[in-house]
Formats: structure tokens, C-alpha cells, sequence
């Protein structure tokens, strides 16, 4: 299957990539690792009349700590945060996640910023990034500015990104002690999409939780994070009762839809299951 | 557009178009066939090659996007002196029935022992599970790949007996 053609362009500043968003507007799309994008253009669900590859651009493929932030720039490739010390030693939330995105090649290509920028749901990302309570940098004419990550996905693969800025960098706070992490997704098979995923970053005091970040992953049509529950485990030890409850609310708030990997509410039901475990194997990893 | 690759050890200038994608330009441009199409939608590995050392679905890479960088591809194996330890893995081993699969898997399977010399069986079954093979039920293959790992690090080559289960 062979795209429509369009006119590709490799910039080697931000300056000139932004330059060239402004001029072709939205007849423009930005190539970062292609995973996502070639396939629709393959397809043809997506026709871009211009291709914008930032891979030339310096600057936007480090992990660094810095100011009480880890600082990833957007090129860096899944792979690289699957074996990234700095990232999988603070947060095993990435060591669990990225394993369980596509297969080793498509991580070899596919970049953080890429599957954050797609705003598709059912990528693993967003849920993580919705339970460490990341910011997203979005670099544009005007400049840099942040977004807060509940504020960052605003509909079906509709991001607060304008046209012409570009998703430069995700910031995520580095944790006090006593927090855990973990991710899990159901999946049909090895690089499926999620049939359901729970992500879930906590703070423990003690045997209560101190502070909750749950995301889940593609039983929403938009990235959601899991509010009840959350406020439901706040101040609380982990009981099984309370799990059950916490697993429940999201159960109800979550919006899956029937489809090839399962009924409604068979999706609904694994929300509850996946969230009661990673809740209590973050709780583990805060010990 | 014209692009310059270095495809196992030899440069070239290619003129492609900018929707022309990578597998494409190795096949029908260079006329390499051994990089297969299978699926077409980054699913099934056959298309395996490594870019500048990374093993990656040439299906879903635009020829543009190398531009510039190293290409292996399954020709580029085998030297003067024999086959590579994968190749004489997969040979030795039954790693292979019908072969569609073979120069996907091999690819992969070299960037996996390049970075982890002697894995486990857990290890390069995670490894190679963006390669699908619809003959062998992959243990053969698994044997091909602890075969060539051994006989990489200079180890005694395990037995070539078939596994069957």
C-alpha cells in the first residue's frame, strides 16, 4: 500500500520546521518515528499534502534530570525509555509499559512525543502520562509553553496542540519516597492494542494513600483518567474492600465500546480486575 | 528526490519519490528480494532490516527516512569466509520450513544478540515477537538463535537435534 503523495521536507532547526507548519497549515503533518502516521497514510485515513520530518532537528532525543524534573524530549524512542536507567529506576511504571507496546522494532522507531502527539486512546502513554501527572511542552511561534497533562487531550485524537506548534518535550516530577508505580494491559496477543490497561502511580503514608494517579487505556474515546477512584482511595489503606470499590468507579466512569477484543462489559469488568492489581503492585513498589 | 544510502557496505544514490516506501526501494530498486513483504502493516516482521544497527519494518519506513544512514539486509550477511552464525543457526537447526519469515527473523535476532550476548529463551522469545512465522511453531527457532549465540561467544554449539513438543 503506497501513501497519496505529498511533499516531504526535513528541516534541521525547530525554527524552520515551525516556519514550514506556518506556511502550509494544516495540510501539514510532523514525522517523528512514522509508527502511527504511516500506517494511516498507507491506508489513506490520513492524506497530508506536506510531511514535516523533525528527525534532523538536535536538541529533542535526551532524558535528563533536572530542577525536580525528568525531562524526556520527544524523539526519544520507545525502546530507549524501555532501557532508560534514569526512567525505569524512578518510575518501573516505563519498564512495564513500553514492554507492552507494539514489538521490539516498531520501539525501535515509534518516539514518546509521537504517541502522545497522536492522541489516540488506545496508545499506552497517555494513561501513564495521565497517572505520573506529566506536562507536555508545546513549542510554537510564540515560543514554549506547558501544558498540564489534564489539559492536554481534548477529544478523539484531538490534543490542545495548535497547527503550528510541535510537541517538544513531556516533563514528569520525580517522586518523594514511598511511591510505586505499574502498568498493565490486557492484550489479545503481543503488540495488540489494549483490550483494557489501568495505570496507577501512588504515594504511600504509612498504609494510607497520600497522593493517587490512575490513567486508563482504550475504554474511553478519549485518554481518561479515573477521578472517583482516585478521590475514592485518598486518605485510605489499600483493604480489599476499598480496591474493589476503587475498581468498581472506574468500571462505571470508563465508556468502552463492543467491539473485536470484547463486549462492553466484559471491558468494563477487566478495568475493575487490571486496576485492583496494579493498584496493590504499585502499593508493593512504594514499600 | 534523490537520496544517498550505504546498503550492506556499498553506497548508492537513489532517485525515489518521497511516498516510495523503504522495503520497496530494496527490492525493486536494488533489486535485493531476500527483505520479504508479508503483511504491510508493520505486523509481521518479514520486512525486517537494520538502519544504522536498529532492526526495524522497512514496510513502514519512507526511503526518504534513510536518507543518509546504513541499511543490512539479509544479503549482507554471509561473508567470504561462510554464512553467518544465524544463517548457519537457522540451517543447522530446521529454523526454517517454507523460509518467508527466515531474513526477517535472522535481522532481528541480530540486533537482539548484539545487545544481549547470551539471553534466555524468555529473552528472545520476547525478542522476536514482532516476527511472525506461520511453519514452525518457533521453537526450532529459538534453537537456531541459542545456536548462533553460542557459537558467537565462542561456546560449545548446543545439539542440532529437532525439538519437538
Amino acid at each position: 500500500m503506497i501513501a497519496q503523495p505529498f511533499q516531504y521536507e526535513a528541516p534541521a532547526t525547530l525554527q524552520d520546521a515551525i516556519g514550514l507548519l506556518q506556511k502550509y497549515g494544516d495540510e501539514a503533518k510532523i514525522l517523528a518515528g512514522g509508527h502511527s502516521l504511516i500506517p494511516m497514510m498507507k491506508l489513506r485515513f490520513a492524506t497530508p499534502g506536506y510531511l514535516i520530518d523533525i528527525n534532523n532537528i538536535p536538541g529533542l532525543s535526551s532524558i535528563q534530570e533536572e530542577n525536580g524534573f525528568i525531562r524526556i524530549g520527544a524523539l526519544v524512542r520507545e525502546a530507549e525509555v524501555e532501557h532508560s536507567a534514569l526512567l525505569t529506576g524512578h518510575y518501573p511504571i516505563f519498564a512495564d509499559s513500553t514492554r507492552l507496546i507494539a514489538d521490539p522494532q516498531v520501539r525501535n522507531m515509534g518516539t514518546i512525543g509521537g504517541n502522545l502527539a497522536h492522541g489516540d486512546a488506545a496508545n499506552d502513554h497517555p494513561a501513564v502520562m495521565l497517572a505520573l501527572r506529566a506536562r507536555v511542552v508545546a513549542t510554537g511561534p510564540k515560543g514554549s509553553r506547558t501544558i498540564a497533562i489534564d489539559d492536554f487531550f481534548q477529544g478523539f485524537y484531538t490534543t490542545a496542540l495548535e497547527p503550528e506548534e510541535i510537541l517538544t518535550e513531556i516533563q514528569i516530577p520525580i517522586p518523594p519516597g514511598h511511591t510505586g508505580s505499574a502498568y498493565y494491559k490486557l492484550e489479545r496477543k503481543v503488540g495488540d492494542y489494549a483490550i483494557a490497561g489501568v495505570a496507577v502511580v501512588l504515594t504511600l503514608d504509612g498504609n494510607l494513600v497520600k497522593s493517587i494517579g490512575i490513567g486508563l487505556t482504550n475504554v474511553n474515546p478519549v485518554p481518561m483518567r479515573a477521578s472517583r477512584s482516585e478521590e475514592f482511595l485518598l486518605g485510605k489503606p489499600l483493604t480489599d474492600e476499598n480496591l474493589a470499590q476503587a475498581g468498581k468507579l472506574a468500571a462505571e466512569d470508563c465508556s468502552p465500546s463492543t467491539d473485536l477484543r470484547g463486549s462492553e462489559e466484559y471491558k468494563r469488568d477487566m478495568v475493575a480486575v487490571v486496576l485492583r492489581r496494579m493498584v496493590k503492585l504499585a502499593a508493593e513498589r512504594a514499600k | 528526490m534523490k537520496i544517498n544510502v550505504t546498503v550492506n557496505g556499498t553506497a548508492h544514490e537513489v532517485e525515489v519519490e518521497a511516498r516510495t516506501l523503504l522495503v520497496h526501494m530494496i527490492r525493486e530498486i536494488l533489486n535485493l528480494t531476500g527483505t520479504h513483504i508479508g503483511c504491510d502493516t508493520s505486523s509481521c516482521g518479514a520486512c525486517t532490516i537494520l538502519l544504522n544497527g536498529k532492526s526495524v519494518k522497512s514496510c513502514t519506513v519512507l526511503a526518504v527516512q534513510a536518507n543518509g544512514k546504513s541499511i543490512t539486509t539479509i544479503e549482507g550477511l554471509a561473508t567470504a569466509e561462510g554464512l553467518h552464525p544465524l544463517q548457519e543457526g537457522f540451517k543447522e537447526n530446521h529454523g526454517l520450513h517454507c523460509g518467508f519469515c527466515t531474513p526477517g527473523m535472522i535481522l532481528r535476532a541480530s540486533e537482539l544478540l548484539a545487545n544481549n550476548p547470551n539471553p534466555t529463551e524468555e529473552q528472545i522469545r520476547w525478542g522476536i515477537s514482532g516476527n511472525l512465522c506461520r511453519c514452525t511453531g518457533y521453537n526450532n527457532i529459538v534453537k537456531s538463535i541459542q545456536y548462533a549465540a553460542a557459537k558467537m561467544r565462542g561456546d560449545a554449539l548446543p545439539s542440532t537435534e529437532p525439538v519437538f513438543v
